[in-house]
């Protein structure tokens, strides 16, 4: 079937099939590949994006249900060549290793500043327990979320 | 040329693939995609085992899409594949061994319609008996994993007599410990691409492009200058990346159809398509005298191979050379035995054998000192090997081993305050954000473990490195360029490897290129060995270009191919003596863990690790590695485990595998020691396996300090906290087989095929 969606700010036609999920929409019709397929479940926040605004595992969503709706994905974030803060301060705080969990938890740890600009310890392990990360062990992404908040308040 | 140490060594450079890491523009293997490629998609053995009866491909050749079928009987060429021993078919030919081996490929226009074809495809099988115990592999009238039986390899080593040791106090242990996964984020994938002059180009993950390359060749029938390999983004390894799993597949698809194929597995089919950790069984005795000096050691070791070898002789080498600990002991005697079980195969994972060990030795000293009425890191300092100390191989500790400093240091780390128990946030209790409990129940428990591992491959392999440096002029000024077959799969090597070009050339602009197999192979990132080992060669090169320049201006290229070699090691004699390794590290790590005695939930609430680094080169960078591999040793502690039923994984998800999550873990604080290891490139040593060897063992004795439990197997589950679920227990030691040692089986079969083979092969 035919939808219509916004995806990072351009309005596209795709035509999807009933079984599609909005990440294989995203990875191999769009060929948005920034958003990751690990664990095909919705338990490793590996695949996630905004669906109007909200944050969603995308291997979770039909692609039909993106009909009508503003997607957007880790490839929004960086503006003209310029970091995003959370995306700056992953680097500086040394939160990536392999990055491949890294664009799923830059969307998430974006969503929550954009939320909640000054979370506690706890709000940052409760917004980011639903994403895996294997190589790190998770201190540096806490400390890229508190680098971030600093740069962006 | 002045040094300008910006993002040098000692600093904490930003990852020189960072980038495109936080933004999404990194192409790991299943990012990868081209013009009218096809899809492929693996058919896997339901059975643990079987005999295959008939394979019904023809009907899946018509299906829609589908444009290749391929079975054993389709292989031309050379059929089986591994690391050590090529006992692995790369399609199942007769017989299934384990449940998920390989039996057919299919190619297909679409993802969808690949996956339809492998589902859709009908194979007879006969099951046949199958053994998925590793005592019950050991049994004479067990079914035979080969036809050669089912032992792999028996180690044995002999150091003076515990039997006549003069030991006043003996304690005496069994432990367990669980099948681990690797569970890289990153699955396995990849695209291989037919070339005009009947060869192919492979774009995959793995550890090691060279040792890949020699494997995939000879099943390609071509020679090793027609295989031609580029690493893909690799998100993530840890061991699981040093075997073959679809490379073969893809590349046999690709040169049948002429079309590129690309193959990638989703989580399930990546739980059964790579290796995963020994699960184990160690039967552990230790004896001291009144004052705490450690007299002798007994080790039984017992590890569950799976159904092929992969790495798993090197392993139990490790595990058996490892088995005492890191302490002076006189009279040691140990039997490892690695067998071949219907279970799936087991390889490398970080730790590499050391981290079961680390569990039962440390278990044991812990009860030694509670029996000494001693205090258990007095115990550990008052035994602990220092350079000239002789290990129970005979090998005399040469190079740097600061353990008692590693242990004082980490003694030394503040505690935690006890944070009051009332009117927590709720995520602030084990079981946190379940809700479930208030802290009505909680005991509070400290545990501490020392734990030790080999840097480098062992027991005679020269595992060299080449590296190539260019320096050449530019308007913007003198530009540096790498060159390496090295694999960087996030622990952070091409950016030690600027730091050093850098540091020794002075430039600000250092380019690496991609890493492929058309330069010298740079060996295995693993073992803790690539900043030693590949850093040692870009160092080298470094310092012929600096010395070929001499104090001219730079006014041409120049470039200088360099090769690393480690000191040499020995195999184990018939006694099991020898120098069987390069290097060593050290670590100690305290953890601080409330266990909820009615639920049996945990929170770990600190972790101090202090860690023995030779020279650290990247703070940031060794930290990280010490957080991560902390987080895994703490999986295998509390919940990850493959949970097998007649040789089947009952938990191939991560919905039902458990890996720690940013709830689970605890802060850790990090203290580098930094004394120089011997001729090693700026004293370096790895840092990325000794966290995951030791936190384990540490994570336990926390919850034995808390609980008074014996808790002797991992993971720890929450029925062994309340008491539900009684101590693993066993009828006594396994039986020693009855085989020659201490090489592997396969060898003396004749069946060596694997990568020293292979190594000497592209030697000439």
């Amino acid at each position: 079937m035919l939808i219509r969606a916004t995806v990072n700010g351009a309005e596209c036609a795709l035509d999807v099939s009933p079984a599609m999920s909005l990440l294989t929409l995203l990875r191999d019709e769009l060929e948005l590949t920034g958003s990751k397929n690990a664990c095909e479940q919705g338990e490793c926040g590996s695949c996630s994006v905004w669906l109007d605004g909200e944050l969603v595992c995308s291997c979770l969503v039909p692609a039909m249900q993106a009909h009508g709706c503003d997607v957007r994905t880790v490839e929004s974030l960086a503006t003209n060549g310029d970091l995003h803060p959370v995306q700056d301060a992953f680097l500086a705080a040394g939160a990536v290793q392999c990055g491949f969990c890294t664009p799923g938890l830059v969307v998430a740890a974006a969503d929550l500043l954009a939320r909640d600009p000054h979370p506690t310890d706890e709000a940052i392990r409760e917004a980011l327990a639903g994403n895996l990360c294997r190589c790190t062990g998770y201190q540096k992404i806490i400390d890229a979320v508190r680098l971030a908040e600093e740069a962006i308040a | 040329m002045s040094v300008k140490e910006r993002g040098g060594i000692g600093q904490s450079a930003r990852r020189v693939d960072g980038e495109p890491k936080v933004t999404g523009e990194y192409a790991y293997g299943s990012d990868l995609r081209t013009e009218n490629m096809l899809w492929g998609a693996t058919v896997r053995s339901p059975h643990a085992s079987a005999r295959i009866l008939a394979i019904h491909a023809e009907p899946i050749r018509h299906m829609d899409g589908v444009a290749c079928v391929l079975a054993a009987a389709d292989l031309e060429h050379a059929k089986t594949f591994g690391l050590e021993f090529c006992d692995q078919p790369v399609l199942a030919e007769d017989v299934v061994r384990f449940r998920g081996e390989a039996v057919a490929v299919v190619a297909a226009e679409t993802y969808e319609q690949a996956r339809l074809a492998a589902a859709s495809l009908v194979v007879d099988y006969e099951p046949l008996p199958a053994v998925t115990d590793m005592e019950q592999a050991l049994e004479l009238d067990a079914p035979r994993v080969h036809h050669f039986g089912n032992v792999l390899r028996h180690v044995h080593i002999d150091h003076g007599d515990p039997a006549d040791a003069f030991a006043d106090v003996w304690v005496e242990g069994y432990y367990e410990t669980a099948m681990q996964d690797q569970a890289a984020l990153g699955p396995e994938g990849g695209l291989a691409v037919p070339a005009a002059d009947g060869g192919i180009d492979l774009y995959a993950v793995t550890q090691w492009i060279h040792i890949d390359r020699q494997q995939i060749a000879p099943c390609l029938g071509l020679p090793e200058e027609k295989v031609r390999i580029t690493l893909a983004g690799v998100g993530g390894a840890f061991g699981s990346r040093e075997d073959i799993t679809m490379q073969i597949h893809a590349c046999l698809l690709a040169l049948r159809t002429h079309r590129a194929v690309k193959m990638v597995y989703g989580r399930e089919e990546s739980f059964h398509g790579h290796v995963h950790r020994h699960p184990s069984r160690t039967w552990l005795r230790l004896g001291a005298t009144h004052d705490g000096k450690l007299v002798a050691g007994e080790a039984r070791l017992l590890m569950d191979g799976g159904a092929y070898a992969s790495s798993s002789p090197a392993v139990i080498g490790n595990a058996a050379t490892f088995a005492v600990g890191p302490y002076e002991v006189e009279n040691v005697r140990v039997e490892g035995t690695v067998v071949y079980t219907n279970n799936p195969p087991c390889g490398a994972m970080r730790g590499f054998g050391a981290p079961q060990v680390c569990f039962a030795y440390e278990a044991a000293m812990d009860e030694l000192a509670a029996k000494l009425g001693m205090d258990p890191i007095d115990l550990r300092l008052r035994n602990a090997v220092k350079t000239g100390s002789v290990l129970p191989t005979g090998q005399v500790l040469e190079g740097s081993a600061p353990l008692r400093e590693v242990i004082e240091r980490c003694r030394a780390i503040p505690l935690p305050e006890e944070a009051p128990v009332a009117g927590r946030d709720a995520i602030a209790y084990p079981g946190g954000a379940g809700n479930v409990s208030r802290g009505e129940s909680l005991k509070r428990g400290v545990g501490f473990a020392v734990g030790f591992k080999n840097i480098m491959y062992s027991e005679g392999y020269d595992d060299a490195s080449e590296a190539t440096v260019s320096l050449r002029p530019s308007p913007a000024g003198p530009v540096a360029s790498i060159r390496t077959a090295a694999v960087d799969y996030g622990q952070g090597l091409y950016t030690i490897l600027a730091q050093i070009v850098r540091t020794e050339l002075g430039v600000e602009q250092v380019l690496l290129e991609p890493s492929t197999s058309g330069v010298g192979s740079a060996g295995s990132t693993s073992a803790s060995r690539q900043t030693t080992m590949t850093g040692g060669a870009v160092l080298m090169a470094c310092r012929e270009i600096r010395a070929a320049l001499g104090n001219e201006e730079l006014t041409r290229p120049i470039t200088r191919t360099c090769t690393y070699h480690h000191r040499a090691t020995t195999p184990l004699d018939e006694h099991g003596q020898g120098s069987p390794h390069v290097s060593f590290a050290f670590v100690a790590q305290r953890v601080v863990a409330e266990v909820d005695e009615e639920l049996g939930l945990v929170r770990v609430v600190q972790v101090a690790t202090v860690q023995d680094a030779g020279r650290v080169l990247n703070p940031q960078g060794a930290t990280g590695q010490v957080e991560g591999g902390t987080a895994q040793g703490l999986g295998l502690a509390l919940t990850e485990e493959i949970q097998l039923v007649d040789g089947a994984i009952r938990n191939a998800s991560f919905t039902d595998y458990l890996i720690p999550t940013i709830l689970d873990v605890a802060p850790v604080v990090t203290e580098f020691v930094e004394e120089p290891e011997l001729d090693a490139p700026y004293g370096v040593k790895g840092i990325g396996e000794l966290a995951t060897v030791v936190s384990t063992a540490a994570v336990v004795a926390a919850l034995r300090d808390a609980t008074g439990r014996t808790l002797n197997r991992v993971p720890v589950h929450p029925d062994d906290l309340v008491g539900i679920r009684s101590e693993a227990t066993t009828s006594g030691p396994a039986p020693v087989p009855d085989v020659p040692g201490q090489k592997s089986i396969p060898e003396y079969l004749g069946l060596g095929l694997g990568q020293s083979m292979l190594m000497k092969a592209s030697d000439t």
